[in-house]
């Protein structure tokens, strides 16, 4: 099993690897409260940006409303335990579901009906933003004046109910982002990853070469999808409260494609590092500018703009091939 | 010999053009077939209606004995055609290898057992050693092999070659010639080609067809084809057909 994970890799990628995994694994112990919020950021954009990543690094096909599954999925598993009582890992029994479902009803619009390209992204803002509105107006869960949990108290932490110190919420967070980085190393080297990459160098190509495009484009979205709405059922439980203007927002589901862009789309570690590039960097800048007495609003979408600017002008492929070659790191030859 | 593909009387308009007009023509099993004719005579047109891309207006395409002109393209490929591309449309960020992978894929479910087959093709087609690289780094005659390589790993019982030769130097295009000779001589695959190089078709061709205005002006052995007045007149012109 384990001999079969670490297949390929170089024994200098294993020591960078675990090294690295033991830090992670130790920070909480030194890390102060804020540099530990920090980290929660990077790792729940480090795991949503791997699910996106399987969409459009892997298929090809551009999402820009994967607020979407977020927010499906935090406001299915928050208000179930509102409601009922339901906890989280139960309400994730659902939360998947429901998300899967909503990706694969835009998934059946765009790929039977031929929406491609562009317009299959417009078609997944547009459903993001459909949400938006309709969660505005349901009543059910609180329509815009938005759904509370009831806060957590630090004493104790419930790993059932989610309810308890941000240091659970890291682990649980570090724990997904190795783990969608496990499965997305063996999604690619299954016959289904060849297929997928296969759709997204040339369609028709791979047509002629007997895969059932619309097919795998539907997997490829419901996994994205199913794996998304597992960090909307953290994030609620996280926050304790859900407004629709925040959760589906658009400025959401570009924060989730960033990191991957910046580290390297369609590569197995680039929304990773991306994550910690931009995340990091970003709250490092707005601490510095706090400290200074700088109140800059906005500052930190101008951050990303630049960041994004640079690495599409300097590095287009992503951080991470470069960084992976200057480090000795590419995979050995076959 | 038996009939592998037959197609009977199918036609294809593009708004006013008619491409291709009440063609028919069967397709012996375990024969090399070429499609000659001059630009726009409807020769890609009739491979893409062949492929699935799409379905004939009139006329039925039957393959082993299955009606197949209503399928789509992955699925006439599980049925056994293969087909390359005119311009050609290799994977071009994946290896040579990866390339040809996702072909072996197609009748294998392990990556390692469609890793092996891929090797195995690679190197009947001299691109063994190439495997590491980059699709897009090839240059023409090696992605056009690229092609053929990819599609052979399905395991098709009939290939379809769009203009494979077209664009190499003689001996290139000799070298593909003996390359497709030796895979239908040893597996019995059936090849149907559409070609502009003489040189390659009269070496090949076991029986051709000459399309024209979407219409066959000639039918038959490659020694009486090239003869055919018709022919000359339409498509060889004075050129010297060696």
């Amino acid at each position: 099993m384990i001999a079969r994970l670490i297949e390929g890799v170089s024994r200098r990628a294993l020591v960078v690897m675990a090294a690295l995994l033991v830090l992670l694994l130790a920070a909480p112990l030194f890390a102060s409260d804020y540099l530990l919020t920090v980290l929660i950021l990077i790792l729940y954009f480090a795991y949503i940006g791997q699910a996106w990543n399987i969409m459009m690094g892997f298929a090809g096909q551009l999402s820009l409303g994967h607020a979407l599954y977020v927010g499906l999925g935090a406001y299915t598993a928050a208000a179930l335990y509102v409601h009922f009582g339901i906890g989280p890992w139960l309400g994730l029994l659902v939360a998947i579901p429901v998300a899967a479902l909503a990706g694969a009803f835009i998934g059946f619009l765009a790929f039977r009906f031929k929406v491609g390209g562009v317009y299959f992204a417009i078609l997944t803002i547009a459903v993001a933003e459909f949400a938006r509105v309709g969660f505005d107006h349901l009543a059910w869960t609180n329509g815009s004046s938005g759904l509370f949990l009831p806060v957590a108290q630090y004493a104790h932490n419930d790993l059932w109910l989610l309810r308890g110190h941000p240091a659970m919420f890291y682990y649980i967070l570090l724990a997904a982002t190795v783990l969608a980085f496990i499965f997305c190393r063996a999604l690619l080297q299954s016959r289904i990853g060849y297929f997928w990459l296969a759709i997204r160098e040339d369609e028709e190509a791979a047509r002629s070469v007997g895969i059932d495009a619309f097919r795998y484009k539907m997997i490829a979205v419901v996994i994205s999808a199913g794996m998304t709405s597992f960090a909307g059922v953290i994030y609620a439980f996280y926050y304790n409260n859900l407004f629709p203007e925040q959760v589906f927002h658009i400025s959401r589901s570009i924060e989730i494609i960033l990191g991957p862009i910046v580290g390297g789309i369609g590569t197995l570690f680039g929304p990773i590092l991306g994550a910690f590039v931009l995340t990091g960097l970003a709250e490092i800048l707005t601490g510095a500018l706090n400290t200074l007495g700088v109140d800059l609003p906005g500052a930190k979408q101008v951050f990303y703009g630049i960041c994004l600017l640079l690495v599409i002008m300097a590095l287009p492929d992503g951080i991470w091939p470069w960084l992976k070659r200057r480090l000795g790191l590419a995979e050995r030859e076959p | 010999m038996s009939t592998l593909l037959k197609v009977d009387g199918i036609s294809k308009r593009f708004r006013g053009l008619l491409a291709v007009d009440k063609l028919t023509f069967d397709v012996p099993k375990g024969g090399i077939f070429a499609v000659i004719g001059p630009n726009g005579a409807g020769k890609t047109t009739l491979f893409n209606m062949i492929a699935g891309v799409f379905a004939p207006d009139t006329g039925s395409i039957t393959f082993d004995g299955e009606r197949i002109e209503n399928l789509p393209p992955d699925q006439i490929c599980r049925r056994g055609i293969g087909r390359t591309f005119q311009i050609v449309r290799p994977f071009p960020a994946l290896s040579v290898e990866d390339n040809v992978i996702v072909g072996a894929l197609m009748r294998r479910h392990h990556v390692s057992g469609a890793r092996a087959h891929a090797h195995e093709v690679l190197r009947r087609l001299d691109l063994y050693d190439k495997r590491a690289q980059r699709a897009s780094s090839l240059t023409l005659p090696d992605r056009k092999r690229l092609e053929v390589a990819r599609s052979l790993a399905t395991g098709p019982k009939l290939l379809l070659l769009d203009e494979v030769m077209a664009g190499l130097r003689p001996t290139e295009t000799d070298r593909i010639v003996s390359i497709l000779k030796e895979i239908n001589r040893e597996s019995g695959l059936t090849i149907l080609l559409i070609e502009h190089v003489m040189r390659a078709v009269m070496a090949l061709a076991g029986r051709i067809l000459v399309l024209h205005h979407g219409a066959a002006i000639a039918q038959g052995a490659p020694e009486d084809v090239v003869r055919d007045p018709a022919v000359i007149h339409s498509y060889l012109g004075a050129e010297d057909i060696g």
